[in-house]
């Protein structure tokens, strides 16, 4: 499956991952009005952290063992096994968060607005999602990996 | 004799640890033969999601766990509407109501909990409910569209009776919820946000009395409830009640068998009980509790599920031990957002408890020599499952505890080690094969 992957050596933390992202998920494609006219902000499913030197954008990585699939109420949280994402179906999801609170990573959000928990969907089907397209820095990118269910290293040599 | 057809996995229970259970086997083993009995009539739906049945708010079809091919896409069995009477130890075959008689080579346990009703009188009256199943629903469903107008008395108020409170209200039925406690929620919420969901419950209309308990249930001539009595003689009139006192391990298979038993069937690291061969999960096992450190009845939807996958993942011969769990609950009843895990409030002054409280924000932590044993976020619970995980991983997290109560907790909050272990992912094959610039 495809994985984004990331360089945290070369992130300056500038957040751009973030508001690509909103901006891929909004219902205008124009920054501007995105940002500033339309109703609520979008949301990122993308989340820049930093501290002092050190800095990381985080988003879903489709877990080996996906801990929001099991704890999932309703079904909603699946793992496609074309693509071996874990995707949320919008109409099973009743956003009651249990996901959010098993996920190590932090990686779903809740969608108050909506009541809809929302995560990292590659952009639907992009063959390069926003935040990777658009980060100045290349501390994004995509890669092919041995996907979920083949022999895979238990640990990876190196965490990015 | 008759031929007794032998089947390699037999699943007994039809819901997360049922399902849990074969989605795992099919992992490892694409061909060994399955079947699921259930004694109830539907295929797999989302228990906790017959309260959005009762309001109206799905249909039956809408609570559907998995797709409606599921059971034929892995090539399971299926005997639904039909109940296991007896588990024969020694020849490994499982009795059914209908008389039928199945084999197995490796069997499952994952029959779930039956709803505590205490021996009260009235209980049998016509409009009392207990509140655990599809038909449950149904049924009290049915009756509100007969009797619009009844009132509904809700005896328990735990995670099942406000949960049916909040249907009931959406169906414009008036509650009144009998509380044995001090406060509702108890178990899972600490004072703090048991007390916020007691005035979201409140001003959503519903009336609630707790310190005190139903003694019986009245009932008129034809045998239908018109109220009930309160332990200190108080009398409530209504026209249904519904117990929602709680439900414990659904025993009936293995009592008197040589399947140890404590509050739940024993299990070990592998969901197997103490006859090899015999496997349980979900809420009718005592399974590995990580906070606890011991086993222990958590009778919630993921555990069962978690529990039915390396239950699974050990049948199908893939050595797995059940990585434990705890207690969780999240919750939005009446709009309001809280998840929980672990111990609730400090049982005792060995416990240290940290809190941050704005606007409407309220978090806190429960820790003991320096590991965090419970948790509590309301308002804003982004982010909650990097604490859980400590809980889990039984990270020492004296030396940057308060830094996990701050608004801008993440990853970073943690020692380096810890979050480098988190982000660590399976490599890519060819390195990098797109980055745009
Ligand atoms: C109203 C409600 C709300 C809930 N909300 C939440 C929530 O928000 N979060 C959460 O985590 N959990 C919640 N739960 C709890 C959750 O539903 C359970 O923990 C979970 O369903 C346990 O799964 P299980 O597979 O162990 O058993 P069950 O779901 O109880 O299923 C067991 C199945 O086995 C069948 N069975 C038992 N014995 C036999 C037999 N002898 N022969 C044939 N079939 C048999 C039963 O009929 C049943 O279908 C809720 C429960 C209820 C009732």
């Amino acid at each position: 499956m495809r994985k984004i992957y990331i360089k945290e050596e070369v992130c300056i933390g500038c957040g751009l991952c973030e508001v690509y992202c909103q901006l891929q998920h909004a219902s205008v494609h124009d920054l501007i009005k995105a940002f500033k006219k339309r109703g609520p902000r979008p949301l990122a499913r993308a989340r820049v952290e930093a501290k002092g030197n050190i800095s990381f954008s985080v988003r879903c990585r489709n877990c080996e063992e996906p801990q929001c699939v099991y704890a999932c109420l309703t079904g909603a949280i699946t793992r496609d096994i074309e693509t071996g994402m874990i995707t949320v179906d919008e109409e099973k999801c009743i956003g009651c968060c249990t996901c959010m609170l098993v996920c190590p990573l932090g990686a779903i959000k809740q969608d108050k607005e909506h009541k809809k928990m929302i995560k990292c969907d590659f952009c639907q089907g992009e063959e390069t999602p926003a935040c990777v397209a658009n980060c100045p820095n290349e501390a994004l990118y995509c890669a092919e990996c041995d996907s979920v269910n083949k022999e895979v290293p238990a640990k990876s040599p190196s965490p990015f | 004799m008759d031929k007794i057809e032998k089947i390699k996995y037999l699943i007994i229970g039809n819901s997360a640890g049922g399902i849990g259970a074969v989605e795992a086997i099919r992992e490892a083993d694409k061909t060994g033969t399955i079947t699921v009995v259930s004694d109830e009539p539907f295929p797999v739906y989302s228990r906790p999601l017959i309260s959005d049945f009762l309001a109206g708010k799905r249909t039956i079809d809408q609570l559907n766990y998995r797709a409606i091919d599921f059971y034929e896409q892995n090539d399971i069995k299926t005997i639904f509407g039909n109940r296991v009477t007896e588990l024969n130890l020694d020849d490994n075959i499982v009795l059914l109501e209908s008389g039928q008689k199945l084999a197995w080579d490796k069997l499952l346990l994952a029959t779930g909990g039956t709803p505590i009703v205490p021996p009260m009188e009235g209980r049998e009256a016509g409009g009392v409910f207990t509140f655990t199943t599809l038909a449950d629903a149904i049924a009290i469903d049915d009756y509100i569209r007969q009797k619009p107008d009844a009132n509904a008395v809700v005896i328990g108020g735990g995670l099942i009776g406000v949960s049916v409170t909040e249907s009931l209200l959406k169906r414009r039925v008036k509650v009144t919820i009998i509380e044995m406690k001090e406060r509702i929620l108890n178990v899972i919420l600490d004072n703090k946000t048991s007390y916020m969901e007691h005035k979201a419950v409140k001003d959503c209309g519903a009336d609630i009395i707790t310190g005190h308990t139903v003694s019986k249930i009245n009932s008129n001539t034809h045998g239908e409830v018109y109220g009930v009595t309160l332990d200190n003689g108080d009398v409530i009139s209504c026209g249904m009640v519904i117990i929602a006192i709680g439900v414990r391990p659904r025993l009936e298979l293995v009592n008197n068998t040589d399947i140890k038993v404590n509050r739940g069937i024993a299990v070990d690291k592998h969901m197997q009980t103490s006859v090899p061969g015999i496997y349980a999960c979900g809420d009718v096992a005592e399974a590995f509790d990580f906070i606890y450190g011991e086993n222990r009845l958590t009778p919630v939807w993921p555990n069962a599920y978690l529990g039915g996958r390396t239950a699974g993942l050990n049948m199908a011969g893939k050595a797995t031990d059940y990585p434990g769990g705890t207690n969780i609950n999240s919750m939005k009843y009446f709009g309001i957002y809280i998840v929980s895990a672990g111990t609730i409030s400090a049982p005792d002054k060995s416990y240290q408890e940290l809190i941050a409280e704005h606007n409407d924000v309220y978090k806190k932590l429960i820790l003991k020599d320096g590991l965090v044993t419970g948790m509590i976020f309301s308002g804003e619970v982004d982010r909650a499952g990097i604490i859980y995980n400590l809980m889990k991983d039984r990270v020492n997290v004296e030396s940057f505890k308060q830094s996990l109560i701050s608004d801008d907790m993440g990853l970073l909050s943690l020692p380096e080690t810890v979050w480098r272990n988190r982000l660590a992912t399976v490599p890519p094959v060819n390195g990098v094969d797109c980055a745009v610039s």
